[in-house]
């Protein structure tokens, strides 16, 4: 078994012993390919499935007809009608990139600015507890944030949203994205949730891209004389921009896919896309968490699996997009 | 720090040595702006974990763990031993699943490369950013649909959230075992799979540990994947896997948003009970990693 080397003696053990080394670690290899192979058996088979159990709803409806309609009305849908398709899912869709932006437009600007601190501002002894800080709120689990989006956090928007409505949502054009009335759950709250859930993943990035930034150029840039935010701007800034996109469509592809917490404020509202942000909606990983279980009318089930598949999609595009983008910013820089 | 040098020197009074007043209050002004943001955030977390533990506290009692909730969710008494067990159980068996095929996986990527190695390497990366209720329900189609909703379909689902996160930690510590351990194992006649068993995974080990805790902890507090999977059991503990199955997370988000207040009161010691047994994971993680032989940077 064990490798001890041969005698000089024994020509025949030796002979054997490494014949069965040999098997022994084609075998290994071999176990070792097979893990390799089966996660991309995993996402093969994750594409057909989620295809062959949309199918049937795909050939009744036609597969472009769940674009092309913002109601999604189970309750109309009949073994044998197959127009207009009373599954539309341009509101998920809407629901799910709304959504998203609302958090992203929240989140990168904190997570530059946290990244900044920590690593060109806070005192040495600071930087890791703040690191780890930020990193805390990743690990409370998504359950967890909305049940305390409804309890907590719902009450305590009221005040502010009905300062919005009062003055941005008197504005003509645009007042109807910022209308009232807001009862709490709604996209606005989902946008909020999801900024508190990305933000870790995109501190965490921007900073690992931040420093990046070789100490000769701050150096420079304060031997000119430039104060400590001009070198942050000058030095650390421009060259991390291309990271700090990446890291947001990173967070983008997190905050696509993000359902448990979205699903319990965003008041799941089905039925058409609503103007406001203030009001209820739907998101496509909602929907799915929401009706799976009940699904019950004709090609109720079906259609809750041609929206998983279009989330599939979206977000596997967006990920390998962000990742493409991050891993370019890590070989310029390596 | 060289700023601050610059700022108290003598010479800082002569113009064109040191930056403008304006500058310098600019300066300032945005170190408080970004001060703050970091203040916004660290108090959003004050905030959350204060609040659950002051609700959850209400409600927690050792009855919480050894009950199971009332047959009447509007009535209070009982606890959520049953998802407290199902929990532990669901990922257990994910973790049997996963840690295996993840750490070969790695082995495959780092140690033997080649075109599948790449392949399963990119995958990995695209597997993260699959939504879990997406691997739901390509576990229903896959499982759920010929066996019915049971807890070992939630371990399978969870297992799939886990193994790209096992893999990408493995890989990432196996790239740190210096080459000269693999050199100077070959060079005494041992073969390869003998030393990656014996010499590399042993050495990367506290960091391969740090990763699968931090994947435990992430399988811990899904809920998505397990509504479509284990479906939940609100009142029996249940301890076979062949069995629809509750959860502490399943069994939080039902009672969340059930609108009654015992059942929310019981789901707040739940977030409680749940934020612990995350936190226990993911600071052992910690722990174990500030141990290893081999670290990052």
């Amino acid at each position: 078994m064990t490798a001890r080397p041969a005698s000089p003696g024994a020509g025949n053990g030796r002979v054997l012993l490494q014949r069965r080394r040999r098997y022994g670690d084609t075998v290994f290899r071999a176990a070792m390919l097979t893990a390799a192979g089966l996660v991309v058996v995993v996402l093969a088979a994750m594409a057909v499935f989620l295809v062959t159990q949309s199918l049937p709803a795909l050939r009744h409806y036609g597969p472009l007809s769940f674009l092309g309609s913002d109601r999604w009305a189970p309750s109309d849908a009949t073994p044998a009608g197959t127009s207009p398709n009373p599954y539309g899912i341009v509101q998920f869709i809407y629901g799910t990139v709304l959504t998203s932006v609302i958090g992203l437009l929240i989140a990168v600007p904190m997570s530059v600015g946290i990244g900044l601190f920590i690593t060109g501002i806070a005192p040495a002894w600071l930087r890791r507890p703040l690191s780890y800080v930020v990193d805390l709120l990743a690990a409370i689990p998504s359950v967890v944030f909305g049940f305390w989006g409804i309890f907590a956090l719902i009450p305590a928007l009221q005040p502010v949203v009905s300062f919005l409505t009062g003055t941005l949502g008197k504005i003509p054009v645009i007042g109807g994205v910022f209308a009232g009335p807001f009862f709490g759950l709604s996209y606005f709250t989902a946008g909020i949730i999801l900024a508190i859930m990305v933000l870790p993943i995109v501190t965490a990035l921007c900073r690992e891209i931040f420093a990046t930034t070789p100490a000769d150029e701050k150096e420079a840039a304060l031997a000119l004389g430039m104060t400590r935010w001009e070198m942050l701007r000058t030095a650390v800034l421009p060259r991390s921009r291309a990271g700090i996109i990446g890291a947001s469509i990173l967070g983008l592809g997190r905050a696509f896919g993000e359902t448990i917490a979205v699903t319990m404020v965003i008041g799941n509202n089905v039925l058409s896309i609503t103007k406001s942000i203030f009001s209820t909606g739907a998101t496509m990983a909602s929907v799915i968490a929401n009706e799976f279980t009940e699904a019950t009318e004709p090609f109720h089930l079906d259609s809750l699996f041609v929206v998983a598949m279009w989330l599939l999609i979206i977000s596997l595009i967006v990920n390998v997009a962000g990742k493409l983008a991050v891993r370019r910013i890590r070989g310029d820089l390596a | 720090m060289a700023t601050s040098m610059l700022r108290r020197h003598p010479g800082q009074q002569q113009p064109g040595y040191s930056p403008s007043a304006a500058r310098r209050t600019r300066d300032r002004v945005m170190t408080i702006v970004l001060a703050v943001v970091v203040a916004i955030a660290v108090a959003v977390l004050v905030w959350v974990l204060a609040y659950v533990a002051a609700q959850g506290f209400k409600y927690l009692s050792p009855a919480f763990f050894t009950h199971t909730p009332p047959g009447n969710p509007a009535s209070y008494g009982g606890g959520y031993a049953n998802g407290i067990v199902g929990s532990l159980i669901i990922v257990g068996i994910a973790a049997l699943i996963s840690v295996p095929v993840g750490i070969a996986a790695a082995v495959a990527i780092i140690e033997y490369g080649g075109r599948l190695a790449a392949a399963a390497s990119f995958i990995t990366d695209v597997l993260v950013g699959v939504p879990t209720i997406v691997t739901g329900a390509f576990i229903y189609a896959l499982w759920v649909i010929h066996f019915g909703f049971s807890g070992l379909a939630g371990s399978i689902a969870l297992a799939l959230v886990m193994l790209p996160l096992v893999i990408r930690a493995t890989a990432e510590m196996l790239r740190l075992v210096p080459v000269h351990l693999r050199e100077a194992s070959a060079a005494l006649g041992v073969s390869r799979a003998r030393t990656i068993v014996s010499v590399v995974l042993p050495t990367a080990s506290s960091g391969i540990i740090t990763g699968v805790f931090l994947a435990v902890a992430r399988a811990m507090g899904e809920t998505a994947p397990l509504l479509l999977t284990a479906l939940g059991d609100q009142q029996f503990m249940q301890v076979h896997p062949t069995q629809r199955m509750s959860t502490l997370s399943l069994q939080i988000f039902t009672d969340a948003i059930s609108g009654f207040q015992a059942a929310q009161a019981r789901a707040w010691a739940g977030a409680l009970t749940l934020i612990i047994i995350v936190s226990l994971f993911a600071i052992s993680a910690r722990l174990i990693s500030r141990r290893a032989t081999i670290t990052r940077s």
